[in-house]
């Protein structure tokens, strides 16, 4: 194993290129499944038994639904939804086209995290809003969010992480990223320098994400 | 005021049905404090949960102000919810959230215009004696102070009921005391008609006018405040009543006792009367005092006392006579002849 110095400053433009690739997936990623989680987490909260939306079948369908793209192996997924990112795309190469399946999986996985955090309220805070006669969308805005905020912000920070994981893995078809340069040099070339800065990059992502996130988290929890 | 009609609350458990209220009637009128007792599991949760369909009674009806809430649909629900406040053992607050806006939330919930809201939570605020809390997060109350936050959020909207779920179980007793004042004081100058429901019989002592004892999800005994402590129907009552003013003797000075033992109950203005020394002048009896108190009950007093009676068998009888005649009542505990 080989590590050269001047090899990395000779990459540095690559580097560059693929890390901006790396941060587009993530957030495209994150904002979608900030969009689409969180409401469908929501719902499957309060649809559940006993709740205040109570409804067995969309709670059911939804949770199936949720299951099911959770299941699938995300190597999988990223193939089977080629149609729907040409559809979106123009293309199933590139970080643009990397960001539809990636999306795609983070959604029910951010769904589920934000559930989890709805479940740790103290059932006594929503009976109490709903004895003061709020409305259900009240309630989800003025004490849902709020109480559940601390865990959806580390929630988020999760799925960051495991987006950088997958958004790597996203490199097998071209995706870009830093996961494609580790791919393309680091395994095909055998080019050790490159994997090694890029495995260190990716560790060095991973804990600066998990720090930041656990202060702001820390940091809204009054 | 409110009326509670043959009501019963099944619950669907994996282990079959559970009952948690069975046929309960109860009448609360207009304006008075409405204690409901019991230990835990006893159906008195369940029950104070159904007035404000929290929990959907099984059968049975529940009307609130003329109106029968069990065929309200949601919206309409929503609405009569505004006009009955709730409180409970564990505040319930929104912790993210300011005092400010956890009062706020009720008052948004009537639709309130947004420019009256601020000066009303501070009305709310200074009626609780808290309005130097205005804007901190609860976590920085203490327990007493976040009851009252939860006072004033559940008469926000000038409500005609407030249920309190064992509303002081979780305070120290000063603090207790301090809470049940303030019920007192909405009660008495807003008129809002308080179920209270509880395991401490001090509580109801201090501010309930009338009463239920729960047992097993049914009513066992149910009237005014002051006639149960003077007059215990069932056992679990006295049981309750005993918690709180209890005449238990010790076996050492039960076993010196030759005469007869006698309670003597003297309720409201008599207490203060002499009766046990005229008829010790009277008859030719010796009493001798083993227990006794005069306690208040919403500012009634009752006496009871527990004395040993010494004498022949004719005039002891003649004395409990004579005191039962000058409208005291006597229990005769154990027969000395």
């Amino acid at each position: 194993m080989e590590f050269d110095v001047n090899h990395i400053i000779e990459l540095i433009p690559e580097l560059n290129t693929a890390f901006l690739q790396t941060l587009y997936m993530i957030s495209v990623g994150l904002l979608v499944a900030v969009i689409f989680g969180l409401p469908i987490g929501i719902l499957i909260f309060v649809t559940d038994k006993g709740l205040f939306l109570q409804n067995r079948f969309v709670n059911q369908i939804v949770g199936f639904i949720v299951n099911m793209i959770r299941s699938i192996p995300f190597i999988i997924l990223l193939v089977a939804l080629i149609p729907l990112t040409i559809k979106l795309t123009g293309s199933t190469i590139g970080p643009k086209a990397a960001s539809v399946p990636l999306s795609v999986a983070a959604i029910p996985f951010f769904a589920r995290l934000v559930e989890t955090s709805l479940r740790k309220i103290e059932y006594g805070v929503i009976e109490a809003a709903i004895a003061a006669g709020g409305t259900p969308w009240m309630i989800i805005k003025d004490v849902l969010l709020p109480e559940a905020k601390s865990g959806i912000i580390s929630g988020i920070t999760i799925t960051v992480v495991s987006l950088v994981g997958t958004s790597a893995m996203a490199g097998v078809v071209g995706g870009g990223g830093i996961g494609d340069l580790a791919i393309r040099f680091g395994y095909y070339r055998y080019d050790d320098t490159i994997m090694i800065t890029t495995v260190v990059i990716l560790i060095v992502l991973v804990q600066l994400i998990q720090i930041i996130g656990d202060k702001i988290a820390k940091a809204v929890n009054k | 005021m409110i009326n509670i009609n043959h009501l019963s609350k099944v619950y669907q458990t994996k282990k079959g049905e559970v009952s948690g209220v069975n046929n309960v009637s109860l009448t609360i009128n207009e304006g008075e404090i409405y204690g409901i007792v019991g230990y835990s599991g006893a159906g008195k949760s369940s029950l104070v949960r159904c007035i404000n369909l929290l929990e959907r009674p099984t059968k049975g009806n529940i009307t609130v102000d003329g109106v029968d809430l069990t065929k309200l649909k949601s919206e309409k629900l929503r609405q009569a919810r505004l006009k009955i406040g709730m409180i409970f053992q564990h505040f319930n607050l929104v912790s993210q959230k300011t005092v400010f806006e956890n009062i706020a939330f009720s008052l948004k919930a009537a639709k309130v215009p947004s420019n009256q809201i601020a000066s009303r939570v501070e009305e709310l605020l200074a009626m609780v004696g808290l309005s130097d809390k205005r804007d901190v997060y609860p976590g920085q109350l203490s327990g007493g102070q976040k009851q009252r936050v939860g006072i004033a959020r559940a008469l926000a909207n000038d409500p005609k009921v407030l249920l309190c779920d064992e509303a002081t179980s979780a305070l120290d007793p000063t603090t207790t005391k301090s809470i049940l004042q303030l019920l007192k004081k909405i009660n008495k100058e807003m008129n809002i008609t308080i179920v209270l429901i509880t395991h401490e019989m001090d509580v109801v002592k201090e501010i309930c006018h009338r009463m239920a004892i729960m047992q097993a999800g049914k009513v066992v005994e149910e009237g005014d405040v002051y006639e149960i402590f003077a007059s215990p129907k069932n056992e679990l009552t006295r049981e309750f009543i005993s918690s709180v003013i209890s005449f238990d003797l010790p076996a050492h000075v039960l076993e010196k006792v030759t005469g007869t033992l006698v309670k003597v109950i003297f309720k409201g203005e008599i207490a203060g009367e002499s009766i046990i020394s005229d008829m010790v002048q009277k008859f030719k009896v010796k009493g001798n005092f083993l227990h006794g108190s005069i306690d208040y009950i919403q500012d009634a007093p009752l006496g009871i006392f527990v004395m040993e009676l010494n004498g022949e068998k004719n005039e002891v009888s003649k004395a409990i006579q004579y005191i039962e005649n000058r409208s005291a009542h006597v229990e005769v505990i154990k027969d000395g002849i």
